[in-house]
């Protein structure tokens, strides 16, 4: 039967062990966040239906529950098994408002034309704040993004992709309403870097 | 689970989770942690827990460091610097039973420090991190006890108010006075309290090589500061921010550049200052340096070809 099948993949696949899975993926996105353009390995992984991939969905089982509403693009939106795979693994609310999510999951980054339309918190509560999980399939070959700031000794380097059209353009107006924005968290393959809003873009190497 | 699975078989709590909070209780500080990293200075508000302490005892440190622990970290934990005052003595003791992690009194080898008011003397490495707690989260509360407007002063950037403080300070004392809680601004932004250290300890926060996470449990407030991140302490052109000085080294290990303590020996005014970071102390010893009050029978055997105290 097709909707028992379709179920079964959603009770699937979360860590194998939730306790310690979760604190290795939250430890990992939270040196990433403090060292921008580090890139940390995942232990512990989820196995989703696609196309969400292992590295974002083990991260959305560490930080999302049923406070914090989950925003999926277009492509994974399209999947109800991602979405059933979401709500029975963390509780979390899927919401089609892109200004109530506290996460919004990111499965084709190229696509994403703005990031103003999340939630940039308030200038009281900078941390109501949406965070983008964006999935991108490699963390090192697409092109270089040189930073510089909070966390970053000097400038670092990182070349995610695929990435939204114009980031530095948008990259820059979000870090222009600090300390209102959103901040990234870049899903490679089996890996994860992070962009908080504080990080700046030196400049675009050819 | 086998967190649970290896305290039933070993006899321990088998009733806790992995570190004593509960999985949604950690997601929720985990976030704020994100919150606050990527918001440098910044308050946080957290859902803070009753934990099986007093306020006052370091429960937003705990939870801080219960959120991020994991099994293979190795925990330090101090107390005025101390590793064996009660505070710190029991943090320990309760990580070592409700996360079986391995504890150390050694800066060097630790990979969380939870400190309640010192930066230790060693200057931190990337890798590791230190957790504070802290009781008043707000530098501005005793200028401001609303919080509606102190909020709405971080929100405008608005420390006038704090710059005053300060200058009045210098009108009577002739020096800002402030000795500890000494504020500071990070990354040119947030006016932050670093908790009740001695100013001393500031400029170690200034582009630190760790991440430093501060808790406050009763306050309900979690914020951060990432490595390699500008931490200025407050002052004005004629009046430079200076850290404390010593007139006389560590009577125990002859350390200078260092946070004293003071210890009253006798009812006569007899006092000695020793390090307060006592595992700065002790390594200073053991590899032979001497202050004038170290009793060389305290180290027996151990002083050889060193040069010691003449005795008369």
């Amino acid at each position: 039967m097709q909707a028992a099948t379709s179920h079964s993949i959603a009770y699937q696949g979360e860590f194998s062990d939730p306790v310690r899975g979760a604190q290795s993926v939250f430890r990992a996105v939270m040196d990433a966040t403090a060292r921008p353009g580090s890139i940390h390995q995942l232990a512990d992984l989820c196995t989703p239906p696609a196309p969400l991939t292992a590295s974002a969905a083990a991260i959305i089982a560490t930080l999302a529950d049923a406070e914090t509403p989950v925003w999926l693009d277009s492509a994974l939106a399209r999947s109800e098994a991602v979405r059933d795979w979401i709500v029975f693994h963390t509780g979390a609310p899927v919401t089609v408002h892109q200004d109530e999510a506290s996460f919004a999951l990111v499965a084709a980054p190229q696509s994403l034309a703005a990031l103003n339309g999340f939630s940039l918190g308030t200038q009281e509560y900078p941390d109501r704040s949406t965070t983008l999980i964006l999935q991108v399939s490699d963390l090192t070959k697409g092109a270089a993004l040189v930073l510089e700031g909070p966390g970053v000794n000097g400038t670092a380097s990182i070349a995610p992709s695929p990435m939204p059209l114009h980031f530095a353009a948008q990259w820059r107006d979000n870090r222009a309403g600090f300390p209102r924005g959103v901040d990234l968290i870049l899903a490679g393959p089996g890996c994860v870097a992070a962009l908080p809003r504080t990080t700046r873009l030196a400049q675009r190497e050819a | 689970m086998t967190a649970l699975a290896d305290m039933t078989d070993t006899g321990k709590l088998a009733t806790y989770n992995f570190a004593y909070l509960d999985e949604q209780t950690k997601r929720m500080i985990r976030r704020a942690i994100l919150k606050g990293i990527a918001i440098p200075g910044y308050q946080v508000p957290f859902a803070s827990r009753e934990m099986p302490m007093p306020y006052g005892w370091g429960t937003g440190g705990v939870q801080v460091t219960a959120a991020i622990i994991g099994p293979d970290d190795v925990l330090k934990v101090i107390d005025q610097g101390a590793d064996d005052t009660t505070n710190a003595v029991s943090i320990r003791a309760f990580f070592a039973k409700t996360a079986g992690v391995e504890t150390t009194t050694a800066t060097a080898e630790a990979s969380i420090i939870q400190t309640r008011h010192r930066i230790p003397e060693m200057p931190l490495t990337e890798g590791q991190v230190l957790v504070y707690q802290v009781p008043i989260p707000e530098p501005l509360r005793f200028l401001e006890p609303r919080e509606t407007e102190t909020r709405k002063m971080h929100a405008l950037e608005e420390y006038g108010l704090m710059h005053v403080k300060l200058y009045e300070d210098i009108a009577r004392n002739g020096h800002i006075a402030t000795t500890y809680a000494y504020p500071v601004k990070v990354e040119g932004r947030y006016v932050m309290d670093p908790s009740p250290t001695p100013k001393f300890d500031n400029p170690k926060m200034h582009r630190s090589e760790a991440l430093q996470l501060f808790g406050a449990g009763r306050e309900k407030r979690i914020y951060a500061i990432p490595p390699h991140t500008e931490v200025v302490s407050l002052d004005f052109e004629d009046h430079p921010f200076e850290v404390q000085h010593f007139d006389q080294p560590c009577a125990l290990c002859g350390g200078e550049q260092v946070y004293l303590d003071e210890v009253v020996l006798d009812d006569r005014g007899g006092r000695m200052f020793v390090c307060s970071d006592t595992d700065h102390c002790e390594n200073r010893c053991a590899a032979g340096h001497r202050g004038e009050l170290a009793g060389d029978d305290l180290f027996d055997g151990k002083d050889k070809g060193v040069e010691t105290e003449a005795s008369t």
